[in-house]
């Protein structure tokens, strides 16, 4: 039991992990269009520290590894996603129990939204990583069955939604009307890690 | 022991801080404690936050430290830096919401008299709109 849970922790990091930096191309040319161009090199950065760690995390507990997570990407990103996505882990580890059912689950994460958006003093709808992370925690919420393909769903229809909508916050707001037309990167990463967990938690790796 | 407000100034491009610091340091003199840092882990243009708290303890005091920075990433990352402090420092730092280098210039000149950090940070945000 012990030793499948530490593997599938071991799973979790590593394949978000993974999928975000096999990404970096395609976040960097998404930020390239409405912000600094730096999306996709810095999270592969922070992300490549934690996978370094991969052994050392996956030994910790759930909340453990995550607020170690979080602490490399705050510390080794560099740019605005650092202490943004750090926020988001490490306050989901300091709410979630090794092996968290869905309202646990629901509940850290939903507290885990809010401090992103206390962080980035941000919200809702300003075309940020936030309006995935909403809809995403609205599912959990919800939870019912089939929960991993809803939440692919809602996660991949929040990063379309992102498209039309406005910059309120972050570089990309400096483009005003120009800022529409285009996904944002932070909404995209946000979506590779969520669909990165369903693939997971479904067995699909 | 110098027990003046102590001003640390953050940009994304390290030339910019390492300039701004040299414009304190001109314009305001040595006795105020400056201290500067840009870029990020790896030498781009970005912010560290442990640089940032590293910049903070090196020219901290009683009298405080009055922080400023550019961009939304490096505010943020100030804000983890100053949460990185021990509690009983992170309460005598603050974020100031104002123009980096205007805001440092004025900053210095205004803590060189002795102010509080609270007289310091307002003076320097007088210049934001």
């Amino acid at each position: 039991m012990t030793a499948d849970v530490q593997d599938l922790r071991r799973q979790l990091i590593k394949t978000t992990a993974e999928r975000v930096i096999a990404h970096a191309e395609e976040l960097t040319t998404l930020d390239q269009a409405i912000g600094d161009g730096d999306h996709g090199i810095n999270m592969k950065r922070g992300l490549e520290a934690v996978l370094a760690d991969l052994d050392k995390l996956a030994e910790k507990p759930l909340g453990e590894a995550l607020k170690a997570a979080g602490m490399y990407l705050v510390t080794k990103v560099g740019g605005a996603s650092g202490p943004l996505y750090g926020t988001l882990f490490m306050s989901l580890g300091k709410g979630l129990a090794d092996i968290p059912d869905r309202a646990q689950m629901a509940s850290a994460f939903r507290a885990a939204v809010d401090a992103v958006k206390a962080r980035g003093k941000s919200d809702f709808g300003m075309k940020t990583m936030l309006d995935v992370l909403g809809p995403v925690a609205e599912t959990l919420e919800a939870g019912g069955s089939e929960l991993t393909a809803t939440l692919r769903q809602r996660a991949a229809d929040a990063v379309a939604a992102t498209k039309p909508l406005l910059a309120i916050r972050g570089r990309a707001s400096f483009l005003g009307e120009r800022s529409k037309g285009h996904i944002d990167p932070g909404a995209r990463s946000s979506q590779l890690m969520v669909e990165a967990v369903c693939d997971v938690i479904e067995g699909r790796t | 022991m110098s027990q003046f407000v102590g001003i640390v100034i953050v940009s994304h491009s390290p030339d910019v801080a390492r300039g701004a610091a040299a414009m304190v340091r001109q314009m305001v003199g040595e006795e105020v404690p400056c201290a500067f840092t840009g870029g990020n882990p790896a030498g781009d243009l970005g912010t560290d936050p442990l640089k940032i708290r590293d910049a903070i303890e090196s020219v901290w005091s009683e009298a405080g430290v009055a922080v400023f920075v550019d961009l939304g990433g490096a505010e943020m990352n100030a804000e983890m830096a100053v949460e990185m402090l021990d509690p009983a420092r992170g309460k005598k730092v603050r974020i100031c919401n104002a123009p980096v280098v205007e805001g440092a210039v004025i900053a210095a000149s205004e803590a060189a008299g002795g102010s509080t950090l609270e007289q310091v940070c307002a003076t320097a945000e007088e210049l934001s709109p």
